[in-house]
Order: structure tokens, then sequence, then C-alpha cells
């Protein structure tokens, strides 16, 4: 295996610890909408010692992607302008609310930030979704590496599909979350019930993605690989859905973070070894190889990466634990 | 090219609003993690009641500022891929490093840790949760050192060789060992110590005056804020001392601009004021002290300095035809106020320590009043010292290798631009009212007594 494959894996590492952590954030910060103070107090607080140091797999997804592929992080975020921006106001606006909405005592205060929580949530699940979409279908990127589209061009039923598809998947795999780490009985019981609404709508718009997948990517050029991870997040899906209603938290938890990992996986299997699809010229598609950092840049970054993303799963895995107690109605004075 | 234009004022504005959040950081997590460790090694029980509240206090300051520095610190990341793709195309092998290594290193540590310090006071003993925020306080200075060996590439690149159209790292340690992250990174520590131990002050003095039952409290805090700040504007004078002596090989023509020495002379006067005629390439009217600047340089009273037409002949002879001199005018000016407004500083913070610790403070309600006002003034210096850093290398990105105007992402449009830019600055604006409003309510209300609560 040569340095480029190897950084393509941290690559998949790095979001796929990303999608999983993050992606629960993004759900609980969605299942805020409609609720009465108290549960949206109790849930934020069930994500808050951690959701700060999930965010942290995005930046890390970027800058390694930055060190490792730098064409790619060129191409991309040039290619993904205004999204990228939208995503930029929602992850400011969530990121600023958490810390905020308890700094003042006002029921109107908490109410408009966790306003702009669900909308902070809402807006990056998905843009990702469409990102990932665009991706896994090609966009116009001529020969010199530039985007030759307009924000426009990145909408089509297929990635609004992709759009909603995250959102749902998002939102039951917080609602899992949420299911381990709540500890009001009432509170519990609706959620699991809406959960698995929650969870049938998303595993239908997941099996609907891979559908149109087949259709809209060259994702079936690679044999059984092309959809064997697709359908391994499916079954999952379902299964999630089986152990939640059974009341199996831990199971379900479990289930929808080893869907939303074969997923990723899936998506850069389907991609391997491009990282950026040319839809004008299969020659002018970004890969691991045209798009690459030197062997000297990728070595240094592979030695820090063997030292300290073990580390950091380390110290994360060590905050869970560490919060494992169910959140209670008397936690909720820190904030 | 209007593209280019707009994409500058972008970065501009948002790199200065997030650099009014990081200095902050920086000092506050250190002066938080202070307070916490007299908590821990405190006595006596109602101190330690006190101390208690005191971190609490502080280290709420610390959490509003901090979300503010970590959500806008994001867009800075993105904006090297969004709107300077070409930058990042030429500069990737090299400048993507540090960058995810201060994610990897930095930004995890802090992050996690943080939250660790916010919800586990029940769950750690007192010295685990006290360090836990000396973690923090290192991730944050640890992300300051990564992100300013990045910076000090653009100003004065080594380690790097040009293959196949971009710059390729040639050697990792020449981009750690690169004096220019020296000064760059001691200045911003000993900025960011000024920074939050002045904040600091402010808010003491306003609960010294208006506060009654946290008066004691906040005046002992006053003592420490007092030394805290005055070291750090000691630290951030050396250190600016002596990286602007190194500029005098790094960079001459940043320095040159600093002083708008237009012609070598030797030895060179210090220009107190100057009426700056860039078109000319000279001052009309100025008011020097002969010697000055070579004494500042050399630490002598024989030594040459560049000028800057000079340096714009060298600069032709070496990259052809064009201009090679930054802002004059802007750098000139920016330089004095931050030189004033840190000696501003250093007479406030003096005076202040003399007055909290030889005198009943209180006694002087003029001062007290005076000083939340001056709350500012770091933050000024902070943000033209940072114009400085970054006007001075122009018209290039990476000082000899690539020039601004050929680093911006080619696909973008005018109107794109415009969009972000006035999305950017609107939000921008509306979170710092309302960060502010939190800040100040939160510091009116709280109160730090001895009774348990």
């Amino acid at each position: 295996m040569d340095l480029n494959v190897l950084w393509f894996v941290l690559i998949i590492v790095l979001f796929t610890g990303f999608f999983v952590l993050e992606g629960f954030d993004y759900g609980v910060g969605m299942l805020l909408i409609g609720r009465k103070e108290y549960d949206r107090s109790m849930m934020i607080r069930a994500i808050g010692p951690v959701w700060d140091g999930n965010e942290v797999w995005m930046i890390t997804a970027g800058g390694a992607m930055f060190a490792a592929f730098p064409h790619v992080y060129a191409t991309m975020f040039s290619t993904f302008y205004f999204a990228l921006f939208l995503m930029l106001l929602g992850l400011i606006f969530r990121g600023v609310a958490f810390e905020l909405r308890g700094k003042y005592p006002s029921s109107d205060w908490r109410l408009g930030w966790d306003g702009a929580i669900v909308f902070g949530s809402l807006v990056p699940a998905l843009l990702w979704g469409v990102a990932v979409t665009n991706l896994l279908q090609g966009l116009p990127i001529d020969a010199y590496m530039h985007y030759a589209g307009n924000f426009g061009d990145l909408l089509s039923p297929y990635t609004i599909l992709g759009g909603l598809t995250f959102i749902f998947v998002f939102i039951f795999h917080g609602a899992s979350f949420l299911m381990l780490r709540l500890g009001d009985e009432g509170l519990l019981l609706d959620l699991k019930r809406k959960s698995i609404k929650f969870g049938v709508i998303a595993a239908i718009l997941y099996v609907g993605l891979m559908a149109m997948s087949i259709v809209s990517t060259d994702i079936m050029s690679k044999g059984f690989f092309g959809l064997s991870s697709f359908a391994c997040g499916a079954l999952c899906f379902v299964m999630a859905i089986n152990a939640m209603y059974q009341g199996r938290a831990i199971a379900a938890f479990a289930l929808t973070s080893m869907a939303i990992a074969s997923t990723v996986v899936q998506f850069f299997v389907a991609l391997f070894p491009r990282l950026m699809v040319s839809s004008l010229n299969p020659e002018w598609s970004l890969t691991i190889y045209n798009a690459a950092s030197t062997p000297h840049t990728l070595m240094i970054m592979t030695v820090a990466a063997v030292i300290f993303v073990p580390l950091v799963l380390f110290y994360q895995a060590w905050t869970y634990r560490l919060f494992k107690a169910r959140v209670m109605p008397s936690d909720l004075k820190h904030y | 090219m209007e593209a280019l234009l707009l994409s500058r004022w972008q970065f501009a504005i948002t790199t200065v609003y997030h650099f009014l959040f990081v200095p902050l950081t920086l000092g506050l997590s250190i002066f938080t993690a202070i307070l916490e460790t007299w908590y821990v090694n405190c006595g006596s029980y109602e101190w330690r009641i006190k101390i208690k509240k005191l971190v609490k206090f502080f280290g709420t300051l610390f959490l509003i500022n901090f979300a503010m520095g970590v959500v806008t610190g994001i867009v800075q990341e993105f904006h090297f891929g969004m709107n300077w793709s070409e930058y990042a195309r030429f500069m990737g092998d090299i400048f993507g490093a540090p960058l995810a290594l201060e994610a990897l290193t930095a930004f995890f540590l802090e992050s996690t840790f943080l939250g660790i310090w916010i919800f586990g006071w029940d769950k750690l003993s007192e010295k685990r949760h006290c360090l836990c925020i000396w973690l923090v306080a290192f991730g944050s200075n640890l992300s300051a050192f990564w992100i300013l060996v990045a910076n000090s590439f653009m100003q004065h690149p080594v380690g790097y060789a040009i293959e196949g159209g971009r710059a390729v790292m040639s050697d990792f340690l020449a981009l750690l060992t690169n004096p220019y992250v020296l000064g760059e990174y001691c200045h911003a520590l000993f900025a960011g110590l000024s920074t939050g131990g002045f904040v600091a002050i402010a808010v003491c003095a306003w609960k010294i005056l208006n506060d009654e039952q946290s008066r004691e409290s906040f005046i002992s805090v006053m003592k420490i804020a007092t030394v805290y700040t005055m070291v750090g504007l000691l630290g951030v004078l050396g250190s600016g001392h002596l990286h602007a002596q190194r500029l005098n090989d790094l960079n001459p023509m940043k320095l040159a601009s600093f002083e708008a020495l237009w012609e070598t002379e030797n030895p060179a006067p210090f220009a107190v004021v100057a009426d700056i005629n860039e078109e000319a390439g000279r001052n009309d009217f100025e008011i020097t002290v002969p010697y000055m600047f070579t004494i500042m340089v050399h630490n002598s009273l024989e030594g040459k300095i560049k000028g800057i037409n000079d340096l714009q002949a060298e600069a032709m002879k070496k990259y052809g035809s064009g201009n090679y001199i930054p802002d004059v005018k802007g750098m000139f000016w920016s330089f004095r106020m931050m030189i004033g407004v840190g000696g501003l500083m250093m007479l406030v913070t003096l005076l202040t320590g003399v007055l909290v610790y030889f005198t009943r403070i209180i006694n002087f309600k003029c001062w007290l009043r005076l000083l939340p006002f001056l709350a500012p003034l770091p933050f000024i210096a902070n943000s033209v010292g940072w114009y400085i850093v970054e006007a001075g290398r122009q018209p290039w990105i990476v000082v000899g290798l690539q020039k601004t105007a050929q680093a911006v992402s080619p696909n973008l449009t005018a109107g794109e631009v415009w969009l972000t830019l006035i999305g950017f600055t609107a939000v921008y604006l509306l979170l710092a009212m309302l960060a502010l409003f939190a800040a100040i309510s939160f510091i009116r209300r709280t109160h730090v007594t001895e009774e348990e609560g």
C-alpha cells in the first residue's frame, strides 16, 4: 500500500469519525424542533460535554484533506463556495448558541438560540448530503481542476434526495444517542415513539438513495463492492429500528453508527481512486495521485496521524466514559 | 479582478474579527488556569468558596469568547479553499500540514478537555479538574504556534523547493525553526497575556466599584491581573523589539515601510510623524529623531537600513517589473498606533497596580469608572498589529513566491463574493452584539461571595 492509498484510508477514518460523532449532534439539534424548554435543555445537556470535540473531526478531516490532497481541497471548497458559506453560517450560529443559550436568564433568549441550533444542525446535514451525492455523481471540472458550473448546478432530484436522507439519518441517529443518555422516563418514552417513525423514514429514503445512486452514478462499475456497504447500511437501519422498538438502546445506537460508517466507506469505495469525479472528461478527475502532496509531506503527516489519532480516540473515549451516567433533571443547574 | 479585491476584503474582515477573540482566548485560558490552581492550593475555607466562584466567573467569560473564536476560526480554515484555491494548490504541500497538525494536536485537545472542564466539576478530583483547564490553555497556545508556523512561511519562506509549478516541502524542521516563527509566536503569546489580563482588570474595576458584596474578591483578582498584564506587556515589548530587529534581514521591505524610510540611510532617523507621499516615493514633511531607527535595529549608532525605493529597485531586478511596495501610509500609522496603545496600556496597568497594591483602590472612584472604558485598547493594538503583519507582505501572498492576485479562486464571480462578504459581516456584527450583551449582563448579575451555592 503506497502512502497515497494510506491517506485515502485515513481520510475515510476521519470522515467516519466526523459523520458518526457529529451526526448525532446534528440529529439532536434537529430534534429540538417543537419541544418545550425543559426537553430542549435536557437534550442539549446530553451532547453538551462532547459536541465541540466531535466538531473537530470535521476540521481535522478538512485539514488532512488540505495536507494530503491539496488540489481536492482547492477544487472542492471553491466548487461548493456558496454551499459552504451557508454551512458556515449554520455552524457559526450553532457553535455560539451552545455557549450563549444558558448565559442569560430568559426563556425567549434560550428559545432564540435553540432555533439557531436547529438551523445550524439542519443546514449542514442537508448540505453534506447534497455535497456527497454531487461528488458521487461527478461535477463539471475542467482540465485545470476548476469547477465550471454554479450553485444551481449542484441541485438535482438526486442530490436533494441525498440531502433529505442525511437529515433523517442523522435525526434517527441522534434519537438513538439520546435514548442512551437521557434519564427522564417521560421524555424517553416520547422520543422512542418518534424515533421509530424517523427511523422508518430514514430507512425508506436510504433505500431510495441507494436505488437512485445505481441509476445516477457509476457506482455499479465496482461490481460487488459497488453496493455491498450500501446494502449493509440499509440492513443496519432496519435492525436499528427493530432494536429501538424492543427498547435495546445500546444496540440501536451501535447499529445506526455502523450504518453511517458503512455509508462513508461505500462513498469512498465508489470513488476510489478518484476523490472528485469530472463529468466532462474522466481524464480530468482528481485522483489520489494527481491531487496529492509529495511523499515527503505525506510521510510526515503519516507519522503525526499514527501518533495522534489513537491518542485522540483514547481521550475522547475516556470523555464518553466519564459522562456515561444518564442526564437527570438535576443536571440542568449548569445551564 | 473585482472578485480578487472583494475576496481580500472578506479575508481581512473575517481575519481581524477572528483575531479579536484569539488573543483573549490565549490569555484568559491561562488566567483561568492560574485562578483554579490558586483554588486547588488554597487552605482557607471561606476563600476556597470565593475562589471557586471566581474561577467559574472568569471561566464563563472565557467560554463566551472561546465559542466566538472557534466558529470564526472554521471560517478561516475554509477560506483557503473557498476563495484562495490557487493558493491552496500552490502551497498545499507546505501549508496544509501545519493546519492539519493544528487540528490534530491542539483543537481536539482544547475542545475535548473544555467539555470535561465545563461539566466535570463533580466528576473529577480537584487536581484533575484543574489539569483540564491547563490542557485547554496548552491546546489553545499550541494551536497559535501551528498557525503561526503556517503564517511565517508566507512572510519568510524556508525549507521548500519549487517542483512542477508548486512549492513543495523539502525540510519540515526548517519550517518549524523558521526564525520568523519565534518572533511572531512570542509576540502573539504575550499579546494574549496582556489582552486577557487587561480585560480582567477592566472587569475587576467595574465589580469593585459597583458590586459591594463581591468587592474584596475582585480586589484580590485585580492584584493578580495587574502583574499578569505587566508580564504580558513587557513580553510584547521585548519580543516585538527583537522581531523588528530580525526583520532587517528577513523582510526589510516590511521594516522600511513601518517607518516610511524611503531612502537607504546610515544612520537612519526615526520619524515620529510624517506626511507620506506614496506616489513620489518620499515624505513631504516629517519630524525625526536622528540616529533613533538605527539604534533600535542595530543596538549601535552605526548601521545601514535599506529604504523602500532601493528595495523596490532590488525587487524589480529579481522578480521583474511591478510594484513591490506595501501600503506605506497604513503601515506607518498602524505601527504607531500599536506602539502608542501598548504604551498607554502599560501606564494604565502600572498605575492600577500601584493603586491596588498600596492603597484602598475603592477611594479612586474616577479611575475605577474609567477602566472599563479602556477595555477596547488591547483589541485595537492586536488588530493593527495583525494588519501590519499581513499588509506588510503585499503584494505577495507568499513573499517572493506567489502574488496575492495569482492566488484567488478563478471560478468565483464578484456577485458571489459580494453576497458572502455582506453575509459574513452582517452575521459577525449581530453575534458581536449578542455575545457582548451576554457577557456584560453576566458580569453585572454574578456575585462572588462567601456563601455556598
